[in-house]
């Protein structure tokens, strides 16, 4: 069978990684511009990442049949210098069109502060004005809850539709509530935070599969790139479905993303 | 499909799947705060605090323990910050 990691920061990874995601049924990732584990000192880093994300790393992928695409933001870490956040912002437009953007992302918050839930107003208005989708960052631990319902209630005052909003990195607290406005929900599968594997099977089990999916934000921190092939196992190792197993690594990214108009599966 | 599934395994294979995991995890938390306790001062951490009070809903009769627990964990004030000083997260809401 075949999966779909919907967030993945290969920017961060070797092309071995690449490899095994292939050999172990990967064919698409999709990449959100993320915290690079520094601030960067100009807007023009982010140019730079800015084409990394629409040129490089699609060739990359596509020397193992995996099929790439991206979201384009200011992430919430590099948002509280407002100035700095606009001129990032500023560039956005001009990659919008290429044709492996999807939308907005993943942008949310990290610590709640004012200045962060200004940054994410006006990137939902640039998803907004260019009826994008958007992929939504829940912050880290302490502030996650928090912190979701200061997001939600931020889409909730513009006129995108939740179902064209992913939130991620849901957990057992914000996952209900998540699903219950409308909202796609991303569980990501991390060794020791947000959601392991047995914890994500444990939330299918309570919640079902309806607008869930799963991912392994695999990044320049502890992560495992294969973590969506070992949840898969996880549920198959249960007794779980066929079905289930492909509705919630493969059809439910595929529905989603689809709604962008841009992508597939195939190159 | 937009079904619930139950788990599909039964109690006892659940238990022969998981049991050692488990014993591993709970043996992890003991010897944490064991080796807390012979630390070279007696300190109050508000994440260790926050820890204990976790460890006490494990012992609760009902399925939504890790919902519980995750809620324990969570600053559950409602205004943004003024602003952000820091970028990194503790664990557990700090009372100061």
């Amino acid at each position: 069978m075949t999966y779909i990691d919907p967030h993945i920061h290969m920017v961060s990874r070797t092309t071995d990684d690449y490899e095994r995601m292939a050999l172990a049924g990967c064919v698409a990732i999709t990449e959100p511009a993320f915290w690079a584990g520094f601030d960067r000192s100009s807007p023009q880093g982010f140019y730079d990442y800015f084409r990394q994300l629409t040129d490089t790393e699609p060739k990359r992928a596509a020397q193992y049949g995996i099929n790439h695409h991206c979201w384009l933001c200011i992430n919430s870490k590099e948002a509280e210098d407002v100035g700095f956040a606009r001129e990032v912002i500023s560039i956005i437009p001009e990659f919008l069109d290429h044709p492996t953007v999807l939308g907005i992302g993943e942008i949310g918050l990290n610590k709640n502060s004012k200045n962060e839930l200004v940054i994410l107003e006006e990137q939902l208005a640039l998803a907004e004005k260019h009826d994008r989708l958007v992929l939504v960052h829940t912050p880290h631990l302490e502030d996650k809850l928090k912190g979701t319902l200061l997001i939600m209630e931020a889409v909730e005052n513009t006129s995108i539709s939740p179902d064209r909003v992913l939130i991620d990195h849901v957990e057992e607290h914000t996952v209900g509530v998540v699903l219950s406005r409308g909202f796609w929900a991303g569980m990501t599968l991390y060794p020791n935070s947000k959601c392991t594997p047995q914890r994500a099977a444990d939330i299918i089990e309570t919640h079902g599969t309806e607008r869930l999916w799963i991912n392994s934000a695999g990044d320049w921190g502890p992560s495992d790139p294969l973590a969506v092939p070992k949840c898969r196992l996880e549920l198959a190792n249960r007794g779980h479905s066929t079905d289930t197993i492909n509705t919630i690594s493969f059809e439910n990214p595929l529905n989603f993303l689809s709604k962008s108009g841009r992508f597939s599966i195939h190159s | 499909m937009s079904s619930k599934p139950t788990c599909p395994m039964s109690h006892e294979e659940a238990v022969d799947r998981y049991f050692l995991e488990h014993r591993a995890k709970v043996l992890d938390i003991a010897a944490f705060l064991d080796r807390l306790d012979r630390c070279d001062s007696v300190q109050t951490d508000y994440r260790v605090d926050a820890l204990r009070k976790c460890v006490e809903v494990l012992l609760e009769k009902n399925s939504a323990r890790t919902e519980k627990i995750l809620v324990i964990l969570s600053d559950q004030s409602k205004k943004p910050l003024e602003a952000a000083t820091e970028q990194g997260a503790s664990g557990a809401p700090n009372p100061t």
